[in-house]
């Protein structure tokens, strides 16, 4: 059996303008996440020229970290900061819509599964911190 | 009724006559307990017999009435005069299809993408009706019942900006019915909808952008059955690695 179709030469096609993104707030959200990509692997170029020039001596080393100090450098890491924060926190919502938690025959409210994650992602933080300081103290 | 009138713009588009849509301003009575599909009927059967459009049910239940309504993907028959009165409304057909005429889309490539994931149950050995039902438990029915809600109604492709630029892609609610079998105990096609869903027009194109669940009408949450095929085709991919033999 041959389904009716249209004649495509009397059909209009539509075009998606380059300023969808713009049209409404969440494809805006979804932009900036793909965005806090490009920012984030700068953030790791950066680091592993700095590892690079750890091999180099501690001479090369501290050249690097005093250029890393400039404003432009401490600028683009508060951003790249920002982005790799609010990178996270899709990241946990969407870990709990991709994974459902049951309890027994409930599911777990997704929020519930997301705020659980950014809870434990602080608690980690707030260690990786202490024992940063502790080993600079 | 007060004399009061609630204005629609309709975008317009004759084949052969008109070389880009158009849009053309009507105004009907407004009744607060009208939805925007009995403006849309008003206008067909007293002001304008030419202006075309789909529907059939009126009650969420056919999804025929997918518009955009103020730019955002809609059924029609679900949507009130009174939620903007007295702003005036943008009616356009849905977006990402080529149109046919005024609000009428062209749905022959979601019809291909829907049946490419064969949304029925496939069974390796049929069992003899004399055997009785394929039977399931609660448990069983709750891994898929969600995902059987999807009414065809092609809001979420409407709302997919990665279907706009990648018209290959498979789309929201095919993905979501292939998901729905494959999640059916009774089913044994999971392998045979893989290709398909496993493909690089299929679950991977999809970046998560989750409008596809914000306009469901039916509360099926495509964006979740996408992200899970893909959790689960992983899985499946790295047993055949490791268990080389098929001992999945």
């Amino acid at each position: 059996m041959i389904s009716p179709r249209p004649d495509k030469s009397m059909l209009y096609y539509p075009k998606m303008p380059a300023t969808w993104w713009l049209r409404k707030r969440s494809y805006f959200l979804f932009m900036l996440r793909e965005l806090s990509s490009v920012f984030i692997a700068i953030f790791l170029v950066v680091l592993l020229v700095q590892i690079y020039q750890l091999s180099e001596g501690p001479k090369s080393y501290t050249a690097f970290a005093q250029r890393l100090g400039s404003p432009g450098w401490i600028i683009f890491h508060a951003i790249a900061l920002l982005f790799a924060i609010y990178h996270s926190i899709t990241w946990f919502f969407s870990t709990a819509v991709v994974l459902p938690l049951r309890l027994g025959k409930r599911e777990i409210p997704r929020n519930l599964v997301a705020a659980l994650n950014i809870g434990a992602w602080i608690v980690v933080s707030l260690v990786i911190l202490y024992l940063f300081l502790s080993l600079k103290g | 009724m007060n004399g009061a009138t609630a204005t629609l713009n309709i975008t317009r588009y004759l084949p052969g006559q008109d070389q880009i849509p158009r849009s053309q301003s009507y105004s009907v009575p407004y009744q607060r307990d009208w939805v925007i599909l009995d403006a849309l009927n008003y206008i067909k059967d007293h002001i304008d017999g030419t202006l075309s459009y789909r529907w059939s049910c009126r009650m969420g239940v056919c999804g025929s009435c997918g518009m955009m309504v103020n730019g955002v993907p809609k059924l029609t028959c679900a949507v009130f005069l009174r939620d903007f009165y007295p702003q005036e409304i943008r009616i356009e057909p849905l977006v990402n299809f080529p149109i046919i005429r005024d609000l009428v889309i062209d749905m022959s490539d979601f019809l291909d993408k829907l049946k490419s994931v064969k949304p029925w149950i496939i069974r390796k050995t049929e069992k003899q009706i004399s055997e009785g039902e394929y039977l399931q438990t609660p448990e069983e029915l709750s891994a898929y019942q969600q995902f059987t809600q999807c009414i065809n109604c092609m809001l979420c492709y409407a709302a997919c900006p990665v279907y706009g630029m990648e018209p290959e892609f498979l789309g929201p609610a095919a993905i979501a019915l292939g998901y729905r079998y494959n999640q059916d105990s009774r089913d044994q096609g999971k392998e045979s909808r893989q290709a398909v869903l496993g493909s690089h027009e299929g679950i991977w194109q999809c970046t998560f952008v989750g409008e596809c669940t914000e306009v469901c009408p039916k509360e099926v949450d495509p964006a979740a059955a996408i992200q899970r095929s893909k959790v689960e085709i992983t899985k499946d991919w790295f047993k055949s690695v490791l268990l080389p033999w098929g001992q999945r």
